[in-house]
């Protein structure tokens, strides 16, 4: 860049350090008050052998130092409130302030989960009002809030599917789950001591009935399916589907991760639904937080109600907010304490905000959306399925594959027009997918620039695969040697470290 | 309505441009049966004011007025303006998972940092970039050394968290996994011959936490030789880890596990917080969760990317090493940021003036005719009393002096009935220490005065427990 002073870069953020390269012997970025009761010695109080020596290579730096490096970091990453971030089966929506700000309020974020049960009436309330819109929103019959996150939630249904069946005498050691479901369906699946049985979709990307049927026996202990499943299709036979798998005996699990196209406008209690998770930082607009705290409350049917994890929140004819620990039914704990109490705060928020006719108008603009870039796109991508999409809508990479550019190449290209990617690669079933889900919070402006943006990289692949194929061309870095990350694993900074 | 960034005519325009009369028709392909003809029965809209007063008014019916001595778990510590400042920058709290690692550079970056952070803390060589929370990071370590060593028992101190314990057995009971639980010593701490008597040659690991869920340091050395000598993996949870910045990291463990809430997370009613999970090299392939590996770029600048990927539940699915596909991010950046801030020597002070007022508040409270610390082993800023008299009757007096007294923990060890489990942070002043103490003083004359041959028949004190 500039090449009369070596090293010069065009901009302070192009080269922040790590933390541990900034430090200073004797710096630090917080003090205490004074100690107002008699210092003791480490070594006195609890031994010699106990005490450990400095700890060597920990940050040593000022205040205004660690706001920089923070703030400098932050510029590299691309957030909802950068641009759309289209990532499909994520509901990247916007994160409403005044969620965060509640959030954070005293009395919200300072009570502790032991303190006694009449002085956290508030926060008993949170909870029991968050469950309650949530049995609303479901058509289900109870709700838990414990599980920490959409896998969790999964596997905390599981459990009880498994609990239950237990209980009528019946061992069975298999799941049904169709081949375009999550990998955590699977995972979750395996961990609660299940066999995955995969489902193959039929032409129409939607669960096969005669598959169904014949896959449909004493055997099965539950159907796992996503509805709308994940390539945006309504599975139109929900309630036949059910009908098969409750007529062998088995139960039926539906991943509630798409469950913003259907808020307001149907309820999976009427599907014939027996158990469902949520996941409030898709659906109910807590932040991802660049990976979590996510929350996976799960739903059930009344059956089923006995198997929730304790505590189970109650509330009593006075009006107060108890947790109830005599479950003996119940398959236990998954997490301490509540469950991610701070994320039902944010989803409560957002329920009220929007209230009911609000809920169904951002359900509706979510559809409309993903209807609207599916029409734009369909000309320059191969769509995966000619279905009317819901939420989201998946193409195939076929057409530009032809020309040696795949689905995570245009990805790297969305890069430098501004948005990020969609979701790459995801459902398997699809061949080199692009599964784009823009949710309620894009704007029609937004969407037409990302339209533009894509029937300009489908020009681009025509023309030049190259381009593609070097994307991104705008980032700070490029594209990252994920081989050798992998085969060499550097996953700490050391003193000894040599870096640049 | 406000967050919809569509007006009815874009919505008009954009149905014309596809070709439908009205947004009704979006959903044709759900059948008209279960299609809702009514509103959901939900309250609001709420104008943002109103949600301000609605959460106002929930947050006023809280203990924000108390003085707690809380622990077990969720620790209060101060949490510096910087964090929150920073957690609110868009860039950080509305982005996603950073799978398109040139776009996620300060995620993955911070991540890194908090891998190291942890690494250096737990004396171990590798950390993960968050888990749930403490008590399912630690589940989570149970299952790698069944993965690791194909035993299928597995012996908990019972001074284990009882909610990690309770994690532990709801995930392992369909797993054909036997949980075995060790009562521990007179001290407190684990009972060595116990432990020694309990596993064998089909141990898969030995769990223990230090400091103990009684206060108690674990001699850890120890623990690992008993444990090792049988071939066991020796797991050490650590739920309140600014003990670490004073305490001998447990560098025996096979694996560490923990919490990091101490570290800017708010205490929150018990969640968000961040779990981690820290261990050797040589598992690291065991391990669940996400990691962030350092490479190099096209043009060899250095760069951050998830790797090790093939762990993971969306290539593995049902072969995975968890189905664990959300880590705690945001919690784990705030624990970066805190940690940042305090740094070497904030984070060293900080742990003292922990140990110094946990350790005056228990001389102040022991010293109080009646009471008593049943456990010698040396504690860090939690320990467990014995009361004056009824425990209830202490934390209700306790109480009126708009104090929180501490845990009683008989509702998880009812051998221990009028045993409070008392925390003592930097946040406690040592005039709310010497209030407590002056109530443990009215109520011990009380006591002695009611009858001093009742408190000296009273069943706990004495015996194994815990």
């Amino acid at each position: 860049m500039n090449e009369a002073i070596p090293g010069a870069r065009p901009h302070v953020t192009l080269d922040e350090e790590l933390i541990f390269d900034r430090s200073g012997p004797g710096k630090t970025g917080a003090e205490l008050p004074p100690l107002d009761v008699p210092a003791i010695s480490a070594v006195e109080a609890v031994g010699g052998d106990y005490v450990r020596p400095e700890i060597e290579g920990f940050p040593e730096v000022s205040e205004l130092e660690v706001i920089r490096h923070f703030t400098r970091l932050s510029t590299w990453n691309y957030g909802i409130d950068t641009g759309l971030y289209p990532l499909g089966s994520c509901t990247m929506k916007y994160n409403p302030r005044i969620n965060e700000v509640v959030a954070r309020m005293e009395g919200m974020a300072t009570d502790h989960p032991y303190a006694p049960e009449p002085l956290v009436q508030g926060c008993l309330r949170i909870l029991g009002e968050t469950a309650r819109c949530l049995k609303e929103i479901t058509g289900m019959d109870a709700v838990s809030l414990q599980p920490a996150a959409g896998a969790q939630g999964e596997l905390t249904g599981l459990l009880m599917i498994r609990a239950a069946l237990d209980d009528r005498g019946e061992r069975r050691g298999t799941v049904l789950i169709p081949d375009s479901a999550h990998g955590t369906n699977p995972a979750s699946v395996t961990f609660a001591g299940y066999h995955v049985r995969n489902l193959k979709s039929n032409a129409r990307g939607c669960i096969d009935l005669a598959a169904l049927e014949s896959a449909a026996n004493e055997e099965v202990a539950a159907l796992m399916l996503t509805n709308p499943n994940t390539l945006g299709i309504f599975e139109e036979q929900i309630e036949e589907i059910c009908r098969i798998v409750h007529a062998k005996g088995g139960l039926v699990y539906m991943d509630g991760a798409n469950m913003n196209a259907l808020v307001g406008v149907a309820r999976p209690g009427e599907f014939g639904v027996d158990v469902m998770h949520l996941n409030l930082h898709k659906t109910f607009s807590t932040p991802h937080g660049g990976g979590g705290p996510g929350s996976g409350p799960v739903a059930v049917k009344a059956a089923l109600e006995p198997y929730l994890p304790a505590p189970v929140i109650e509330q009593a004819i006075d009006g107060s907010w108890k947790l109830n620990y005599n479950c003996p039914k119940s398959v236990g704990r998954v997490r301490a304490f509540y469950g991610n109490f701070g994320m039902a705060v944010r989803a409560l928020a957002y329920i009220l905000a929007y209230g009911p006719e609000g809920l169904r108008q951002a359900t509706e603009d979510a559809v409309l959306n993903a209807n609207y870039l599916l029409h734009g796109l369909k000309q320059a991508y191969e769509l995966a399925y000619d279905a009317p999409a819901m939420h989201e809508c998946v193409f195939s990479d076929r057409r530009q594959a032809a020309r040696g550019v795949r689905t995570g190449d245009i990805a790297k290209r969305l890069i430098d027009y501004g948005f990020h990617p969609y979701t790459v690669s995801f459902p398997l079933v699809v061949q080199g997918a692009l599964m784009i889900e823009p949710t309620e919070s894009a704007s029609k402006e937004e969407l037409d620039r990302f339209v533009e943006a894509m029937l300009a990289i489908a020009r681009e692949v025509e023309d030049d695969p190259n381009v593609a194929l070097t994307a991104p061309h705008t980032t700070r870095v490029r594209r990252l040697d994920e081989v050798t990350a992998a085969r060499k694993p550097v996953l700490r900074w050391q003193p000894t470290a040599e870096t640049e | 309505m406000r967050y919809l960034p569509n007006s009815a005519a874009d919505r008009a325009r954009m149905c014309e441009a596809i070709g439908l009369r009205s947004g009704e028709e979006l959903f044709a392909q759900i059948p008209a049966a279960l299609r809702l003809n009514a509103p959901l029965q939900t309250p609001g809209p709420l104008s943002e004011s109103e949600i301000l007063d609605f959460f106002r008014q929930a947050a006023s019916q809280s203990s924000k007025d108390y003085t707690s001595f809380l622990g077990a778990g969720a620790y209060s510590h101060y949490r510096p303006a910087a964090i929150d400042m920073l957690l609110s920058r868009g860039e950080f709290f509305t982005a996603y998972t950073p799978y398109q690692a040139e776009i996620s550079q300060g995620t993955l970056q911070a991540m890194f940092e908090f891998q190291t952070l942890i690494a250096q803390l737990t004396g171990m060589e590798v950390a993960n970039s968050s888990l749930y929370d403490g008590s399912t990071a630690t589940n989570e370590a149970v299952l790698i050394a069944l993965r690791v060593t194909r035993r299928e028992r597995v012996v908990l101190a019972r001074t284990l968290h009882p909610e990690y314990r309770e994690v532990c057995r709801t995930y392992s009971r369909n797993l054909g996994v036997a949980l075995e639980e060790i009562a521990c010593a007179h001290s407190g701490q684990v009972d060595l011959q116990r432990l020694e008597a309990a596993i064998d040659d089909k141990t898969a690991a030995v769990v223990v936490q230090s400091p103990n869920f009684f206060g108690a340091i674990e001699r850890i050395p120890e623990i690992s030789q008993v444990a090792h000598n049988r071939g066991a993996l020796l797991i050490v949870a650590v739920a309140e880890p600014l003990a670490l910045a004073l305490l001998r990291p447990p560098r025996e463990a096979d694996i560490v596990s923990g919490e990091a809430q101490s570290f800017g997370v708010p205490v929150a009613f018990g969640g968000p917080y961040a779990g981690f999970l820290a261990t050797h090299e040589k598992f690291v392939r065991q391990m669940p969760g996400r990691l962030v590996g350092q490479t190099k770029d096209a043009d060899g600048r250095r760069g951050f990317v998830l790797t090790l990927v093939t762990r993971e539940q969306f290539i593995r699915r049902e072969k995975a090493t968890s189905n664990i596909c959300t880590s705690q991010s945001l919690c784990a950046l705030a624990a970066t940021i805190y940690l940042c801030l305090l740094g070497k020597q904030g984070l060293r002070r900080l742990a003292e003036h922990n140990l110094a007022k946990a350790h005056y508040a228990a001389q102040q409270l022991a010293s109080v005719s009646g009471a008593e610390l049943p456990f010698p082993a040396p504690f860090f800023n939690e320990f467990v009393i014995r009361t004056p008299g009824d425990a209830r009757k202490v934390l209700a007096a306790l109480e009126e002096e708009k104090i929180l007294g501490g845990v009683a923990l008989e509702r998880f060890y009812p051998e221990l009935q009028d045993h409070l489990l008392v925390c003592v942070t930097e946040t406690a002043s040592r005039q709310a220490i010497d209030r407590m103490a002056k109530v443990y003083r009215r109520l011990g004359r009380r006591e002695t005065v009611m009858g001093e041959a009742d408190l000296r028949a009273a069943p706990a004190g004495k015996g194994t427990r815990g």
